[in-house]
Order: C-alpha cells, then sequence, then structure tokens
C-alpha cells in the first residue's frame, strides 16, 4: 500500500502568498482572541479550590448551587463534570479563610443534603503557589526555544533554528488562540502538552531541514526553491503517516483518557494538526525569506559527486 | 549483507530479558496489607512481636494470606479490605500506642522477583489515592516564638543576678529592658552580652528611662528560622506516624515550604487538622490578687489576661508562664477518678522539678492549665493546687470528650511545632478515581497501540510489524525501566506513555520510508535496508534531542504533576531511540540480513513513477 503517489515535485514555495496569508490571519485572530477573551486559566495558575464530587444519582446542580450560596460561596462555579452524576465545584482564592476549613464545610453541607455526595479529588492551590506556576511555565517555555534554536543553529545553522522556532511558537500561539476562543480550561497538563508539542513538532521541520542539507549536496543545479520543494515533496508521505499514528494514540486518550487528559489530548491534536502546517508551510518558506543559500550548508571546498535525480 | 556481530544480539537479548524480569511485577497487582512498626527505638519488631501479631488475628478470627518480618516491621497481608481495616482495628487495640498500625498495599509478585529488587512502578497520588499538601512555614512566627523565649529568659537572668528593671516589652523584633538608672542597666547590658550571643544589644535614652534594646543578630536569625523549619519536619513525621500512614513522604521543598504526602489516606479532614495544629500546652497561675470584675469591664491590671474556662466562668491568668509543652516526655488519653477523659501527662526531670516546686510554693492557689492552639490560648482546666506534686505526673481533665482527650494526648507527645504553618497547596484524590485514573491511562496506551499495529502492519507489511515489534519492546523497556528507577508514575505520566509510543512509531515510519525511498531509486534489497537504516539515524537523533531539550526543561522547572510526565517522557525518547534503531535492525537482520539472494523485501508496495517501469 502506498498512499502518496506524487509524480513531480509540488510547488509548495511558490504557494508561498497564500500560506503566509493564512498563518498570519490565524496568527492575528489568535493573538486577538488571547488579548479580547483571554486564557480560562485553571486552578493551578489562579489559585482557588476545585472540588469534585460525585453522586449516586444525577446530580442536582441547582440544589448543589443553593447549598453553596448558604454557605456565603456565591461566586462558586458548578458544572457537571464528564457524566451526570459527576459534578465539578470551583471556589476562587479567598484571603480570610484557609483552604483545609474551605473544603470541609463545603463536603460537609453537601453530605447533609445527600448522604451519597462522595468526594472524588480536591485541588487547593494558593495565590503565592499559584503566581510561582505561572513564572515557572514562562521560563519553561523560554527555555525550550532557546535550546531548540540554539541545537538547530548548531546542527545546522542559524536560519534554520530561527525559521524552525518562529514556525513552532506559531503553532503554540495558535493553540493558545483555541483555547482563549473556546475558553477551554488551561491547566498545568496543558501547558506540559504545549511544551511537549514544541519538542515534537520541531522534529517535522528537522526532518525536511535534514532533508534539504542533503538535497544542498546532492542537487547541484537546481534553484534553492526547487530543493525545498522537492524536500518537502520526499518527506511528505513520512509526514503523513508519522503524524497520523502519533494522532491515533492521542484519538485514543480523547475517548479513553476520561476529563483527566481531555484538554491534553484537545491540545496536542491542534498541535499536531498545526505542526504539519506550519513545518511545511511555514518554516520552509521564512527559511527562503532569511535568504538561506547552498553555501550555508555545503562548505565550498568539499566537492562530491552529484546523485542522479530520482 | 546486513549482520550483527553476536554481541549486538546479546545486548539486545539481554535488555529484553531485564525489561520482562522488572515489567513482571506490575502484573500481580497488589492485595491490601497492615504494616506494623514500633515508634519508639526501645521497642524492636521481632518474633516475639510477630507471635503477638498471630495470636492477636487468630483471636479475632482474621485470616492474614502471608505475614513477613522485615528490618523495621512487620506486614501481614490480607483478602480484601474489609478484614484489612478490621485487622487493623484489633491490632491498634492490642498493640496499644507505641506502635503504628497502617493501611498499606503490596505487591503480590512472587518472592524471588521481591528479592532481586524487581518492585511494580510507583504509583503517584493521582493513581493510588492519598493526599498531598505543600505548607509554608510561617517564618514571622518563628521569629516572634524565638524572641518569646529570649525575653523570658532575660527576665530570668536579671532576677537571678538581681538586676533591677522597670520593665521588658517586645516591639515587632525588638526587646526593650527598661531600667531606672544607667548602673543598673550597664550591668545589665555585660550580662546579656555575656549570655545571650545571639544578640545585638544597644543603649538607648527615651525622656527619664534608660533602655537597652536586644536585636537578633542576622546569622542567628537565619539559624531560627532553618531549624523552625527542620524542627517542624521533625514534628509532622511524629505527628504522621501517630496518624498510622504507610511510606508518606516528608520533606523540605524550598527555604520555608514543606510537602507532605500520605498515599491512601482517605479521612483527609483529619489528616489536615493534625498537621496544621500547633498546638502546646503552658502552665500559668491565675491571678487571684485583682479584681476580675473590673477586668470584666475591660480594666485588665497589667501583667495578666482574661480567659475563659472551658465549660466554666471567666477567669484571669498571669502572663507569666511557669511550665511549658516542651517538658513533656509522654502523653496519654485516659479517664480521671470520676471516669471523665482525661490527659495523663509524663514530665521530664527538669519539669518534674519546676512542677513539684510550683505546686509546694501554691498549696490552695489555683493554677490554670493552657492549650495554645494558631495562636489562640484556652484554659483547659483551672483546679486548685491541693498539695504538692512530685514524680512528674499530671493529669488534665476538664470537660473534654474522649476524641479531644485523644488528639491532645496526640498533639503534645508528637511535639509542638516551632512555628505555625499554613497549606498553601492541597490535592486530594479519593481512591476510587485514582483506580479509574489507571485504568483510563491503561486504555488510552492499549488502544492507541493497538491502531498503530494495525496500521503499521497493514502499510509496511513485515517491516510494518517488525515496527510493531520494536514499539512492544519500547514499552516494556520504558515500564521496566521505570520500574526500576522506582520514579513516580502519574496521570501525566501514564498521557506520556502513550505518547511516547505515538511518537515513537516515528523513527520506524522514517526507516521505513527511507528504505522504500532507496528501493525506489533502484537500489538492490540488502543495500536498500542499509542506506535506509543509516541515512534514518541522523534525522532520528535530531528529531528526538530537540524532544529531548523540551522534556528536560519540563523537568526542571516542571511541579508535581508535570515532573512525572516529563521524566517519563524522557525515558521513553531514550528507549525509542534503542528499540527502533538497534532492535528493530537486530530482527531484520536475523530474518534478511543471511539471505544472499534477496529479491524484494515486503514493505509494502514500492510506487515508482509511471515513467519508470519495472
Amino acid at each position: 500500500m502506498e498512499f502518496f503517489r506524487i509524480k513531480h515535485d509540488i510547488p509548495f514555495m511558490s504557494w508561498g502568498k497564500y500560506t503566509t496569508t493564512i498563518s498570519l490571519l490565524t496568527f492575528v485572530l489568535a493573538v486577538f482572541f488571547l488579548v479580547t477573551k483571554g486564557l480560562n486559566l485553571g486552578v493551578d495558575f489562579t489559585g482557588g479550590t476545585v472540588m469534585e464530587v460525585s453522586y449516586a444519582q444525577t446530580a442536582d446542580i441547582n440544589k448543589i448551587r443553593d447549598t453553596l450560596i448558604k454557605l456565603g460561596m456565591s461566586d462558586a462555579s458548578v458544572q457537571n463534570f464528564g457524566t451526570s452524576r459527576d459534578v465539578m465545584i470551583r471556589l476562587p482564592a479567598k484571603p480570610d479563610m484557609s483552604s483545609a476549613k474551605l473544603s470541609e464545610r463545603v463536603i460537609a453541607s453537601l453530605k447533609e443534603e445527600d448522604k451519597t455526595a462522595e468526594i472524588r479529588r480536591v485541588e487547593f492551590v494558593g495565590p503565592q503557589v499559584g503566581k510561582e506556576l505561572v513564572e515557572n511555565g514562562a521560563l519553561a517555555l523560554l527555555v525550550v526555544s532557546l535550546g531548540i534554536v540554539a541545537y538547530l543553529a548548531m546542527r545546522f545553522e542559524w536560519k534554520f533554528g530561527v525559521s524552525g522556532i518562529i514556525a513552532n511558537l506559531h503553532d503554540v500561539v495558535i493553540i493558545l488562540g483555541f483555547f482563549a476562543f473556546f475558553q477551554w480550561e488551561f491547566s498545568l497538563t496543558v501547558l506540559a502538552a504545549i511544551l511537549a508539542i514544541l519538542g515534537y513538532s520541531v522534529n517535522e521541520s528537522v526532518v525536511v531541514f535534514d532533508r534539504i542539507r542533503e538535497n544542498f549536496r546532492r542537487m547541484r543545479k537546481a534553484s534553492v526553491e526547487q530543493v525545498i520543494n522537492n524536500a518537502i515533496t520526499r518527506t511528505m508521505s513520512r509526514t503523513i503517516i508519522t503524524h497520523g499514528s502519533t494522532q491515533m494514540v492521542v484519538v485514543s486518550m480523547l475517548f479513553f483518557g476520561g476529563e483527566a487528559l481531555h484538554y491534553f489530548a484537545l491540545a496536542l491534536t491542534i498541535g499536531i494538526l498545526f505542526g504539519i502546517y506550519s513545518s511545511v508551510l511555514v518554516a520552509s518558506p521564512l527559511l527562503m525569506l532569511l535568504g538561506v543559500s547552498r553555501e550555508d550548508i555545503v562548505r565550498p571546498e568539499k566537492k562530491e559527486e552529484a546523485e542522479a535525480l530520482p | 549483507m546486513n549482520r550483527y556481530p553476536s554481541w549486538k544480539y546479546v545486548i539486545i537479548a539481554v535488555s529484553i530479558l531485564l525489561g520482562l524480569i522488572y515489567t513482571l511485577p506490575n502484573f500481580f497487582g497488589e492485595s491490601p496489607a497492615v504494616q506494623i512498626s514500633p515508634l519508639r527505638t526501645t521497642a524492636k519488631a521481632d518474633t516475639a512481636l510477630l507471635q503477638r501479631v498471630e495470636d492477636a488475628l487468630k483471636q479475632a478470627n482474621l485470616a492474614t494470606t502471608g505475614m513477613f518480618l522485615e528490618e523495621g516491621g512487620i506486614k501481614a497481608r490480607f483478602a480484601d479490605t474489609d478484614v484489612q481495616i478490621k485487622a487493623r482495628d484489633t491490632l491498634q487495640s492490642v498493640l496499644g500506642n507505641g506502635y503504628m498500625v497502617a493501611l498499606n498495599l503490596l505487591p503480590n509478585s512472587p518472592q524471588w522477583l521481591t528479592s532481586i529488587g524487581a518492585l511494580p512502578m510507583y504509583l503517584g497520588l493521582d493513581l493510588r489515592g492519598g493526599v498531598h499538601f505543600m505548607l509554608q512555614v510561617d517564618m514571622k512566627g518563628a521569629t516572634a516564638k524565638a524572641l518569646d523565649r529570649f525575653s523570658a529568659d532575660i527576665r530570668g537572668s536579671l532576677r537571678e543576678k538581681k538586676i533591677p528593671y522597670s520593665g521588658l516589652d517586645k516591639r515587632g523584633s525588638q526587646i526593650i529592658v527598661k531600667f531606672r538608672n544607667s548602673e543598673s542597666r550597664a550591668q545589665a547590658e555585660s550580662e546579656i552580652r555575656k549570655t545571650y550571643a545571639d544578640l545585638n544589644v544597644r543603649e538607648d535614652n527615651v525622656g527619664s528611662e534608660f533602655h537597652l534594646t536586644a536585636t537578633l543578630k542576622p546569622e542567628a536569625h537565619k539559624l531560627i528560622q532553618d531549624s523552625a523549619v527542620q524542627q517542624n519536619i521533625t514534628t509532622l513525621r511524629n505527628r504522621v506516624n501517630e496518624l498510622g500512614v504507610a511510606e508518606p513522604i516528608i520533606q523540605q521543598a524550598g527555604a520555608d515550604r514543606v510537602v507532605v504526602q500520605l498515599p491512601g489516606v482517605q479521612d483527609t479532614a483529619k489528616a489536615k487538622d493534625i498537621l496544621g495544629r500547633t498546638a502546646t500546652l503552658e502552665v500559668r497561675m491565675v491571678d487571684e490578687e485583682h479584681d476580675l470584675s473590673a477586668a470584666l469591664r475591660g480594666q485588665i491590671p497589667f501583667g495578666a489576661e482574661l480567659y475563659t474556662e472551658r465549660g466554666g466562668g471567666p477567669l484571669l491568668v498571669k502572663k507569666q508562664v511557669v511550665l511549658t509543652g516542651d517538658r513533656i516526655n509522654d502523653a496519654q488519653a485516659g479517664f480521671d477518678n470520676n471516669n471523665q477523659p482525661a490527659v495523663h501527662l509524663n514530665l521530664d526531670n527538669n519539669g518534674a522539678r519546676i512542677f513539684r516546686q510550683l505546686t509546694k510554693d501554691n498549696v490552695g492557689k489555683r493554677m490554670a492549665i493552657l492549650l495554645i492552639e494558631k495562636n489562640q490560648a484556652e484554659v483547659i482546666t483551672a483546679p486548685v493546687i491541693r498539695e504538692e506534686i512530685g514524680g512528674g505526673r499530671v493529669q488534665i481533665s476538664g470537660r473534654m470528650t474522649t476524641e479531644e482527650a485523644r488528639d491532645v494526648a496526640l498533639l503534645l507527645r508528637a511535639g509542638a511545632l516551632a512555628a505555625p504553618m499554613d497549606i498553601i497547596e492541597e490535592r486530594t484524590v479519593g481512591p476510587s478515581l485514582g483506580a479509574d485514573n489507571i485504568a483510563r491511562g491503561f486504555n488510552s496506551t492499549l488502544y492507541g497501540f493497538a491502531a498503530i499495529a494495525v496500521f503499521m502492519t497493514i502499510y509496511y507489511v513485515v517491516f510494518g510489524f517488525i515496527s510493531v515489534v520494536a514499539l512492544g519492546v519500547n514499552l516494556l523497556l520504558l515500564i521496566g525501566l521505570l520500574s526500576i528507577m522506582q520514579a513516580t508514575l502519574t496521570l501525566p505520566g501514564m498521557a506520556a506513555i502513550a505518547l511516547t509510543i505515538g511518537m515513537a512509531i516515528d523513527a520506524n515510519v522514517l526507516i521505513n520510508e527511507r528504505i522504500r525511498d532507496e528501493l525506489r531509486a533502484g537500489m538492490q534489497p540488502q543495500a536498500a535496508i542499509n542506506s535506509g537504516y543509516e541515512r534514518a539515524f541522523g534525522t532520528i537523533l535530531d528529531s528526538n534531542i530537540t524532544t529531548l531539550i523540551a522534556g528536560i526543561a519540563l523537568f526542571a522547572f516542571g511541579t508535581g504533576p508535570v515532573k512525572g510526565f516529563a521524566v517519563v517522557l524522557c525515558l521513553g525518547i531514550l528507549t525509542s531511540i534503542f528499540s527502533a534503531v538497534v532492535v528493530s535492525r537486530g530482527m531484520v537482520n536475523l530474518m534478511y540480513g543471511n539471505r544472499r539472494k534477496l529479491d524484494r523485501i515486503p514493505i509494502g508496495q514500492v510506487w515508482k513513477p509511471a515513467t519508470e517501469k519495472r
């Protein structure tokens, strides 16, 4: 079986105008939603309390809300979580009440209402911890980006490093844009997914760059554009198959991973889809824009016999 | 020809074997157990204790499925959790306070596996259920407490040396001693300088008064804070032992934070209560010289405080502390002569001496026993001293419930916290959610793997199957490695296992595509295999290193669950390079490497542009 039967190199580079427009548009949209709507930050970052309560029968959300209002927690949010019997309660951080007391009081009142209420999970994060997690997350993002640029610059050339990381940060911004637009909860695990995606989708660029380097050595007569087009075309099937395989696992996580892994898997899905797009249609045009040339890769004194073109 | 030297095959075989052995314990599961360990160093876990445990269980008609004597304790396995809980209660009441009886889970793997150190993966709290707390030590509180101690000591020294002073105040981080003349101040100054090396002393003249201001030296300040954290950790450890938790983790995190993890704890409210409490005991005298009714109107006399006795009326208590909880050797809950719940205290030598002197000097007067919790003092009881009490045995009874008596005894026994602590992060996972999470992580990996296996075998035929086997080896090695390292496996960690599967196949896809490419270019099969593997290797290395960079950064900056994700991701990258490149190549070499005439290899249809006909 062979999915991709491509006779000639696909002229990806000549689509530069369109792809750049699409990228810019999605990027601007993502930034727009990030600015206007903002991220729906989870309790990890904002501080506060999250409780997951499970009932024997369908949970009566309104009753739970009333109970909380009676406790003086009108700012609590109550919603179903996964099934109709599971409820998630979010309480914003309160400086005047310790977390220990807060969750205990809620549990006690809920149990009074309905004896079957069972606590599945309580998470409390103090405001100072939340702030640190934000700082550490931003720092991790920075270190990963710099590390990747440095590695690509060392292994290839600085133009490759720069275009690789721009393409992938573009993915990150788009993932964040999705999270802002749909107001999906942005938690620590989602951050982990984004950083993993950053490392993973750089793979994609690396594979293409590898081919470009090889082609520069082999295709002596070809123009830069031809070299890049050939590299992309010849790695196409690998790109699709690899990402397809990774996506199979991620889909399996979406279906079987439950609520806890839901947004993690969603972030990965968006990351994988845009990862394909950006490494092919963003990184390479950027590379051309930065003026990559054969001399960047092939040292003039090193003369190899050019192989025949396929 | 594609042949591996035999040492390479040996390496592959040995690593697969090791992976198998160390992965094995994960399949046996765990059974409920009770762990018994002596709390004091004087008591030993020996065959006598084993006999006692055995007898107690037999008497209660509770069957064990295995019992072991280990260094530091006895572990007994049970068929189900009902028997386990009954056994815990039975043993706790038979053995008493000297032993910790905790619920635990023991791996069911056979003895020979355990003896070579093959254990199941160490599950994080989100998978096994339990509580995670991060506590912040209140450093201001630690300093304030130290200053209190210094003030009391300075008072004592001045009195001992008969140096007259007119007052002693604590203002912020300063202790101010007031004198009537400069001679006594000079005397006091030299005395304080001599005795208290940790204090800086400065002279001040305020109006007609002669002041002496003492402040903590910076190095002493730091020392106090460090030792406050250390003492709090020790106290927490004592308290957790009293709670009966198997395998608790209590460690310092940063300058002023402590992380406490209690796996399997169900009663989180109780755990929080016991951990956070800063109970200590103070014995003071009741002020009977001043007018109580005036004090009730708001005119509280100098050097006294107004309190309400538990279940009784208001009373004035002198500020001066005679005896503190530090002097307590042991505390036990019990009953007094009237069959009321009571706490029996056993004081150390010094405490016993002070207490005897106190009771001897004050026969007929009332003393007050105060319980201080979270900076709030409560008079538990204020009895009239009937006679001199020697021997250091004190009984406190004052309208408490049995439960309260037990908690107070526990807190006094475990020692006081050097400084108050606040819970700044809490993560509680119920046991049912933990089990669900394991199932979710397992299913994600299973179905993801199955989907990839089906696809790869259809698309790349035999080479696809080889890739799938290599992927299986990768999973085996990863789980074996995690089991050997006993790294904490969390739900994000399980997600990372699944993700590793999805990402590791990339290497094999790269290789297989390369081989097809070379075949398409007209290369001979053997040469195509060789060049496919060689050429893909550079790319595989590059692409994995970028992911490794992300993994390491996540490990460095991540906390808790994210760290678990990072560990698995990094290990998974390492095992995947090995299995995808070395193991799959080994299999290919074994199957095809020796064939002299290899016309075509089953890697699926290799399509060539129509212009070149085969």
